[in-house]
């Protein structure tokens, strides 16, 4: 294996302002919230602005990294001291951190760019791109941040943004509780990841990503297991990744462009991200790279699961993000070979599936904000940009040949299958399932009856939505050949993950893809007898023990509530009993056996004067005759 | 010049001269320009202050008071007297500003109109009472000032507070003076003992030997400031006492005469009873541990605005007992910036918790809902006071209970795991009250409600910018926090930990 190049300090050049990319997003979020409604006209532009500037830096930077040789592409670009002697902000530039940049900043731009359309009648607007500014200065210091800590600060403001925007709003009771839950479910995974920050601090003495990555060798195995472990949690709690996906489907309560910025294209990603960077632990803690495989396969097929069962496009839509993320988890977890094929997938889902999410929200916008899929059908015809946009990014999930999603989908599953065979044979299945789910998402959507509520007159969205969604399905289209086919976005990421012993050689026709491919097929047959073919009723049937589990989310919520709500309640309840009976009733009690003093706090207008003048006497009595004795001496 | 004496005595003249004045208008404005000027003083000071210096207190002042019995009128202050007096300072003008109508009887469901003149006068002496107090540097001066600080409080709660204020203030003040008479006889047994014929701090630290008599004076100092700050189990009169108390005074209760306790463990117990506090450490510990989890689920069950925060402090206080006793460089001074930054956080908290409650006439949650819809920079800035109590990063509460639990968990992981839950049952309180208070279907009750006026942006505007610059930047408050905390360290001899792997070129940064 080829190891990860050491960080090089760096202070000049397009490098050397990087920290803009944060901070523009961030001044425009300010400005935006400060100023009040003044700026509801404009704030919008200022917003796109500030995002097309941050990507523009990334741009330049990335085009500053290539001109550099390859073991020199990791620059370290030191801020200022944030907790002396602790931790320092600062960034690094290497190929990991840039490739996100650009994802996060360029489909964040789209996304921006579609929002005005999109939020062109919400009187809120201005507050909207204020967020939408805010996730995206928070999402870059996350993947770019040179140490823990400051890693830590990215990764909390994401949560915060997220739980702004998925309450946006909150007016309606069910987006305000959503919005909390995915705050709490993902603090549970940031207990983990603060854990594993606390460890590594006492093992290294440092949390910075120089001084720790080099050293992880040294450490006890069952140390660096235990780092890996928590490490893990968190990333589930980001990632929507069993046992704490269930926030994610909740989501779906925010504007759909954030469903499609943070919620399918980039924030989610976050804990793949976090376990590709934090290589160097898991690679020497087997045991955890073991359950992170594990944890992916798991994910990727109860996703599909859930997302076979979901007429609301936008709940089935966030199934499929849950189990695409879960093929990159598994790639994360198999280790240098299966790094590049991990953030590959991770590039070209954030393109097909902001590529649907856009869609979606298209259709929407042209059905009254209609999400039931039952209420569909025949929409290709009156809007045509949106449908046409659409397939192509189905095509690309599912793994049409020669499509995105094709090359990096199977460079996972190959890679799975050598790694083990139980694993890759799992996620062939899973790949199975997408073709059917997406299928039938397809074909009850834009195909078959017209099933239309009464005042439905769907119509195309406008240019500022339409062309986002054509810029992201070339991107669906093209993307994935141009960074796998040899071997590129591998060799790229190269000074930042390592290289493999053997670089692999991807051939069209392997037995692992020929399966997937007839998988694929037949799922998506399927649908369409189910729902191309066939009549879709308007509602929903009853359906087999097997839909109703995959319909209530394979009974995670009702998991939680049985194991730690209902107790949660119980426990809140008997403190704030045992506090004012116990604790209180307990010393209210001794004070009255002392001197009486219970029955006049009781008595609450009279007394107070004598037991306050009798305790100062009895301070004074003490006072004087401590002295006298003293005195005396 | 008497730098410190100064500080004092502006304010105590200044409230002689607002109960003087005719108008309650101009004793108002009064008050807040003498706030104002103790604020400047404060701030000129800080400036000259060195962190580095070889001289432990600074801008020293001692007299003789009580020859006979070697008790002095001793101040000076280290960096963590400095930080904590500058807490008070800033608090101090904006209570003044937030607390412009608490006497006089307007808005919904107040209580009758009393002396205005008065309760400003009150928290003009009280801001001199808490710059003495961290400022003593004489342990009997400090106990004076200890027991005289109950006096305006006492009267704030009992005569401007809400509907309970009598029984709330009384049991204030009984169980101040129960911990207070404790530590009075422990005061005087340390002088006898140490046979020092001085009450000075410094001349104090070492003269106490014997394991033994080292455990009773601790035992005593202990409880007195585990029953102020309040620890859990002496907790129970917090949530009366700050619910009852107008939310002005809640803020100085909570935000600076609470912290009076945990600065009492880290001074003296520490300092005076190093072997002692070592042997209680683990008692402690469990303590705060205990107070962590419980404080924070009592807290989720509250129905009133004003307990549910008070609960919230007790798990606060948890955090930095433990970081006190942790008796880590990194542990102390998150402990200390900890004190400085939950004053900024629940004081927020607490005076926008007042505003709502003018507007409203009652601080029980349920009354509430929808209020983001009518009044969104009303709300918004008590979610960011409410993610600061959360410790969410790049708010300062952050950085403290980072640092407190990073530095817990270099010598006593297990705790400092248990204790890291709190993060999860304090996005459960906070964002629970958020919701319900301010999220889902307006309620009539609130449909007619004013978002914030200019007065109150200005109070709540000073403590965001803290709140959000400390998050950031929080070096300029370490480097005045960590020379003082070493400081305290080393006279307690603690051995610091070693990375497990060391970096050949040197461990850290």
């Amino acid at each position: 294996m080829q190891s990860p190049v050491e960080i090089i300090p760096h202070s000049s050049g397009v490098v050397g302002v990087s920290w803009l990319m944060i901070v523009l997003p961030l001044l425009g979020a300010a400005i935006l919230l400060l100023s009040g409604r003044r700026t509801d006209r404009w704030g919008h532009f200022l917003g796109v602005a500030m995002v097309l500037a941050s990507f523009v830096v990334a741009v330049a930077s990335f085009v500053e990294l290539l001109g550099l040789p390859e073991d020199q592409r990791r620059m370290g670009v030191a801020l200022y001291q944030f907790i002396p002697g602790m931790a320092d902000m600062g960034l690094l530039i290497d190929p990991l951190s840039i490739s996100f940049a650009l994802l996060i900043t360029g489909v964040g731009s789209l996304i921006h760019i579609y929002s005005i359309g999109y939020m062109s009648h919400d009187p809120d607007r201005r507050r909207f791109f204020a967020y939408l500014n805010l996730f995206v200065a928070a999402m870059l210091l996350l993947v770019l941040a040179d140490n823990y800590v400051a890693l830590f600060i990215g990764w909390e403001g994401v949560g915060l943004a997220s739980y702004l925007l998925i309450g946006f709003w909150q007016h309606k009771p069910s987006a305000a509780a959503a919005a909390k839950k995915a705050f709490i479910v993902n603090r549970v995974g940031d207990f983990g990841l603060l854990i594993a920050i606390f460890t590594i601090w006492t093992t290294f003495g440092s949390v910075a990503f120089a001084k720790v990555f080099p050293l992880a060798g040294e450490a006890s195995n069952g140390t660096m297991t235990a780092v890996g472990l928590l490490l893990l949690l968190g990333a589930c709690g980001k990632s929507a990744q069993l046992p704490l996906q269930s926030w994610l489907l909740d989501a779906m309560e925010g504007p759909t462009p954030v469903s499609a910025l943070i919620h399918a294209a980039t924030m989610v990603t976050a804990g793949v991200y976090l376990i590709v960077r934090s290589g160097a632990f898991f690679e020497v803690a087997p045991t955890a790279q073991l359950v992170v495989t594990i944890v992916g396969v798991a994910t990727l097929l109860a996703g599909a699961i859930i997302g076979s069962a979901k007429d609301d496009i936008k709940k089935g839509l966030a199934g499929s993000t849950m189990s695409q993320i879960g093929y990159m988890m598994l790639a994360a977890g198999i280790g240098p070979a299966g790094y590049a094929f991990a953030i590959a997938h991770l590039i070209t889902h954030g393109f097909f599936k902001a590529n649907l999410f856009l869609g979606a929200g298209s259709v929407m916008h042209g059905m009254n904000d209609e999400v039931d899929m039952r209420r569909y059908g025949g929409l290709f015809p009156v809007m045509r940009i949106t449908a046409i946009t659409f397939i192509i990014g189905y095509l690309a999930i599912i793994g049409f040949p020669l499509l995105s999603g094709y090359f990096t989908k199977d460079g996972i599953i190959e890679t799975a299958m050598e790694h083990n065979q139980i694993l890759g044979w799992l996620a062939v299945l899973g790949a199975g399932l997408t073709g059917f789910y997406m299928s039938r998402m397809v074909f009850m959507t834009f195909f078959g009856k017209k099933r239309w509520a009464d005042d439905a007159h769907p119509h195309e969205s406008p240019a500022v939505m339409t062309v986002p969604l054509i810029l992201l399905s070339i991107g669906s289209i093209f993307l994935g050949a141009f960074l796998i086919l040899g071997n590129r976005f591998m060799k790229f990421l190269a000074p930042a993950v390592g290289l493999p012993e053997e670089l692999p050689v991807f051939h069209f026709g392997s037995t692992a893809g020929l399966a997937t491919l007839a998988l694929v097929a037949v799922g998506a047959v399927f649908a369409w007898f189910r729902y191309g073919a066939a009549d879709v009723p308007e509602v929903a049937p009853r359906g087999s023990f097997l839909t109703t589990f995959a319909r209530r989310d394979l009974y995670g919520d009702a998991l939680n509530e049985t194991l730690l709500m209902r107790p949660g309640q119980w426990l809140t309840r008997f403190a704030v009993f045992f506090d004012n009976r116990g604790v209180d009733g307990l010393v209210n009690g001794l004070a009255a056996t002392i001197g009486g003093t219970s029955g006049r706090l009781r008595r609450i207008q009279t007394g107070y004067v004598r037991s306050y003048a009798l305790s100062i006497l009895f301070g004074a009595a003490v006072v004087v005759g401590a002295l006298l004795y003293v005195g005396n001496m | 010049m008497p730098w410190l004496s100064t500080l004092m005595a502006v304010p105590v003249l200044g409230a002689v001269g607002v109960s003087l004045v005719k108008s309650d208008k101009l004793a108002k404005q009064l008050a807040l320009a003498i706030s104002l000027v103790v604020l400047v003083l404060t701030g000129v000071l800080a400036a000259q202050f060195n962190p580095t210096s070889g001289t432990r207190f600074q801008f020293a002042e001692v007299y003789d008071w009580i020859p006979r019995f070697g008790v002095h009128y001793g101040v000076g202050v280290d960096g963590i007297a400095l930080v904590l007096i500058a807490l008070s300072v800033v608090l101090v003008p904006i209570v003044i500003l937030a607390s412009w109508h608490d006497a006089d009887g307007t808005g919904a469901n107040a209580p009758p109109k009393r002396s205005v003149k008065t309760y400003f006068a009150l928290l003009l002496v009280l801001e001199a009472m808490m710059i003495g107090v961290f400022a003593s540097t004489d342990v009997f001066l400090f106990y004076v000032f200890f027991e005289a600080m109950l006096i305006p409080m006492y009267f704030m709660i009992g005569s401007y507070g809400g509907a309970q204020r009598s029984y709330a203030a009384v049991k204030f003040l009984l169980y101040s003076l129960f911990g207070g008479l404790l530590m009075l006889v422990a005061v005087i047994a340390l002088y006898v003992i140490a046979e020092k014929g001085t009450f000075m701090f410094p001349e104090l630290i070492g003269a106490i030997q014997d394991p033994t008599t080292q455990k009773w004076l601790f035992a005593g100092f202990f409880i007195a400031f585990a029953v102020k700050a309040p620890l859990w189990p002496f907790h129970t009169w917090l949530p009366d006492a700050a619910a009852q108390a107008p939310a002005g005074a809640a803020v100085l209760l909570v935000g600076v005469l609470d912290k009076v306790g945990t600065y009492g463990m880290l001074r003296f117990c520490l300092e005076l009873f190093p072997d002692a506090s070592k042997f209680f450490t683990p008692l402690v510990i469990v303590l705060s541990v205990v107070g962590i989890i419980y404080g924070a689920i009592v807290a989720i069950g509250q129905t009133d605005i004003k307990r549910l925060i008070a609960y919230t402090s007790i798990s606060h206080f948890g955090f930095i007992a433990m970081g006190v006793f942790a008796m880590t460089a990194n542990a102390g001074a998150g402990a200390t910036l900890y004190m400085v930054n939950h004053g900024f956080s629940t004081g927020s908290l607490f005076l926008i918790a007042g505003f709502l409650i003018y507007r409203r006439g009652s601080s029980q949650i349920a009354d509430y809902g929808g209020v983001q819809k009518v009044a969104p920079v009303l709300a918004g800035t008590f979610l960011i006071a409410g993610l600061s109590s959360l410790s969410l990063p790049g708010l300062s509460s952050f950085v403290s209970e980072f640092m407190v639990l990073i530095g817990t968990y270099e010598i006593h992981p297990v705790p400092a795991i248990i204790a890291t839950t709190g993060v999860i049952l304090a996005a459960v309180y906070v964002l629970w009250m958020y919701q319900r208070m301010m999220t889902g279907p307006t309620a009539e009750s609130v449909k007619l409600f004013p978002d914030l006026d200019i007065r109150e942006k200005w109070v709540v505007a000073p403590l965001i910018a803290v709140i959000i610059a400390v998050g950031f930047f929080p070096k300029p408050l370490l480097d005045v926090i960590n020379p003082a905390v070493d400081k305290t360290l080393s006279t307690v001899q603690v051995d610091q930990f070693t990375p497990a792997v060391a970096d050949k070129k040197g461990a850290g940064q």
